[in-house]
C-alpha cells in the first residue's frame, strides 16, 4: 500500500509523517505521533474526546483523514498548558473537581478554550449547546460548566459569571 | 486498497473521477463518510478530496444572489451575516447539523449527497429554490436540489458527477424563510420530522408566493404544493395555518421507526410546518 508523505504543523512545530490513506488524524496524532492526549472515545463524531483545532476550528479528529491535515495547522490538548504553567481552564477544571475519571477532558478543554478564544463572555446556554459535543460519562456536566464560565470571568478580570 | 488523492482544479478532478478503476468517493467534511468507512458499509478504492479546489469552501454574493462553495463547513455558513439576513431558514438548517466539531466540517453537499431523509439542509434549501451545478465528464448542469437525492442513500448524479456550488436565487422584498426539526433531545440528534417554508408577503402580509418542504416523513425531502396552496393569497390565520397543517400531513408517507411512529411523524409533520410558516411569515414582514 502506497503511503502518503503529509506536512504539518502541530502545536507550533513543524511536523512531518508517513501514512497510509485510511488513517484518521486521530490515528496519526496517538500511534504514530504519540500525542495520546487526544481520546478514542466512539470513531464516530459522537462523543468529542478527540477534539482538536485545525487551522483554528474545532473538529474532531476521528471524523478526518490524516492526509487531510498537508499543510494545514493542528492544535491539541499537548499544546495548551505553557510548560509547567497550566492554562487557566486547566487550572480551573482541577479547582471545581470538573473531571473524574479524566477521558473526555482533554475534549472539553480544547472545545472550551475554542469557546472563549471566540467569545469571552458566553452565557451558560451557549456554553452548554457549543460544549453538546462532547460526552461525559462522570461529572453531569455541572462541575465542567461552572469551570468553564469561571476560567471566562477570570480571564476577563471580573468576578461576575455570566447568567 | 483505499487510496487518497486532492487534486487542485475542477478538471483534474472530473478527470480522475472518469478514469478511476473501482469505486470513487468524493470527499467534503468526511463527517458521513468517514464514519461509513470505518463501519464498512463504503469501501471505495479511492478518495477524491475536493477541499484544495478553490471555491469549494467559501460564500460569494453576486447581485443579491449568493453562491455556497459545495464544501462550505456549517460553521462558515453560520457567520456569514449578509447569508444569514437574506436566508435565515438555510442558515439555521445547515447549523443544526451535528455538534460544534461536526459544524467545523459537514457541508452542504454533503448532507444532500450522502442522500438521508432526515438530512436537515435539504429542506431549507428546497424552500429557498436552490439550484446545484453539477459537473462531470460530460459537461457542466444546473439542477434543482430536489431533483438530486432519489431515496434513502441513493442520488441522481451519474459516477464520476460531483456538486461544485449551489445557489441561491435574489430575494423579492418582504420574503424570508424558516426551518425546524423535532428531536426528542435539544442538541445532537436526527429529526423524527423537519420542515422548511420560505414565503413571500404583499405589502398587507399576505403570502404571494410559498413553498412548503418536508424532511424524514418520505424516502426523500418532500415538496408539498398543497400546503403551499393554503398559504397563497391569505395572512396567517388559524383557518390557513389549519389547511397547511392538513396539507402537510396529507403529504406524509413516512416510516416506523425508534424515533416514531407513522402516525406520530404525521401529527408532528402538520405541527412543525405551521410553527416554520408562522415564523418565515414573521420573518419576512420585518424585512423590507
Ligand atoms: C455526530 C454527528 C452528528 C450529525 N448530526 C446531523 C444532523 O443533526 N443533521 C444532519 O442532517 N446530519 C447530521 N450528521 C450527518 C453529517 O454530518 C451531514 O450529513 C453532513 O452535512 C455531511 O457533510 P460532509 O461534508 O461531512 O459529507 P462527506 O462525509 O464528505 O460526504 C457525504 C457523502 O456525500 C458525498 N459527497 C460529498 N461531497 C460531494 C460533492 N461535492 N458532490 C457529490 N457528492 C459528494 C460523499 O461521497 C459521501 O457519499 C451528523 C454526523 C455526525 C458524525
Ligand atoms: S472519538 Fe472522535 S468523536 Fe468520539
Ligand atoms: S470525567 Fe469521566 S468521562 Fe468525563
Amino acid at each position: 500500500m502506497s503511503k502518503h508523505h503529509v506536512s504539518t504543523t502541530i502545536n507550533g512545530e513543524p511536523t512531518e509523517f508517513l501514512c497510509e490513506p485510511q488513517l484518521t488524524l486521530l490515528d496519526v496524532l496517538r500511534d504514530e505521533l504519540h500525542l495520546t492526549g487526544s481520546k478514542e472515545g466512539c470513531s464516530s463524531g459522537d462523543c468529542g474526546a478527540c477534539s482538536v483545532m485545525v487551522d483554528g476550528r474545532l473538529v474532531c479528529s476521528c471524523l478526518m483523514l490524516a492526509v487531510e491535515a498537508e499543510g494545514h495547522t493542528i492544535e491539541t490538548i499537548e499544546g495548551m498548558a505553557r510548560g509547567h504553567d497550566l492554562h487557566p481552564l486547566q487550572r480551573k477544571f482541577l479547582e471545581h473537581a470538573a473531571l473524574q475519571c479524566g477521558f473526555c477532558t482533554p475534549g472539553l478543554l480544547v472545545a472550551a478554550k475554542a469557546l472563549l478564544d471566540r467569545n469571552p463572555n458566553p452565557t451558560e446556554t451557549e456554553t452548554r449547546y457549543w460544549l453538546a459535543g462532547n460526552l461525559c460519562r462522570c461529572t453531569g456536566y455541572d462541575k465542567v460548566i461552572r469551570a468553564v464560565l469561571d476560567t471566562a470571568a477570570e480571564l476577563r478580570g471580573s468576578d461576575t459569571v455570566s447568567e | 486498497m483505499l487510496d487518497y488523492t486532492a487534486p487542485s482544479t475542477v478538471e483534474e478532478a472530473i478527470r480522475i473521477l472518469a478514469e478511476a478503476p473501482g469505486t470513487a468517493k468524493v470527499l467534503s467534511g468526511g463527517t458521513d463518510l468517514l464514519v461509513q468507512l470505518r463501519s464498512g458499509r463504503t469501501k471505495p478504492d479511492l478518495i477524491v478530496d475536493i477541499k484544495k479546489i478553490p471555491g469549494m469552501s467559501g460564500i460569494r454574493e453576486r447581485d443579491g444572489a449568493f453562491v455556497i462553495g459545495a464544501a462550505t463547513p456549517g460553521a462558515v455558513i453560520g457567520e456569514c451575516e449578509a447569508l444569514k439576513r437574506v436566508w435565515p431558514g438555510v442558515v439555521e438548517a445547515a447549523n443544526l447539523i451535528g455538534s460544534t466539531q461536526v459544524q467545523g466540517r459537514a457541508s452542504l453537499a454533503g448532507n444532500l449527497c450522502n442522500a438521508s431523509p432526515a438530512a436537515d439542509s435539504v429542506p431549507a434549501l428546497i424552500a429557498a429554490r436552490a439550484t446545484c451545478v453539477v459537473v462531470g465528464a460530460n459537461g457542466r448542469r444546473e439542477v434543482p436540489v430536489e431533483s438530486i437525492p432519489t431515496g434513502p442513500g441513493r442520488t441522481s448524479l451519474k459516477p464520476g458527477e460531483f456538486i461544485v456550488e449551489f445557489h441561491l436565487p435574489k430575494r423579492p422584498a418582504r420574503s424570508a424563510d424558516a426551518y425546524l426539526r423535532f428531536i426528542p433531545r435539544t442538541e445532537m440528534d436526527i429529526a423524527v420530522v423537519g420542515a422548511g417554508v420560505s414565503v413571500t408577503l404583499d405589502p398587507g402580509g399576505a403570502c404571494t408566493d410559498a413553498r412548503v418542504v418536508l424532511g424524514a416523513v418520505a424516502p426523500t425531502a418532500i415538496l408539498v404544493p398543497d400546503a403551499a396552496a393554503a398559504l397563497i393569497g391569505h395572512t396567517l390565520d388559524e383557518t390557513v395555518l389549519a389547511a397547511l397543517d392538513q396539507a402537510a400531513r396529507r403529504a406524509c408517507k413516512p416510516i416506523d421507526d425508534k424515533r416514531g411512529t407513522i402516525e406520530y411523524r404525521t401529527k408532528v409533520a402538520g405541527v412543525m410546518a405551521r410553527r416554520a410558516a408562522v415564523i418565515a411569515h414573521e420573518r419576512a414582514g420585518v424585512r423590507r
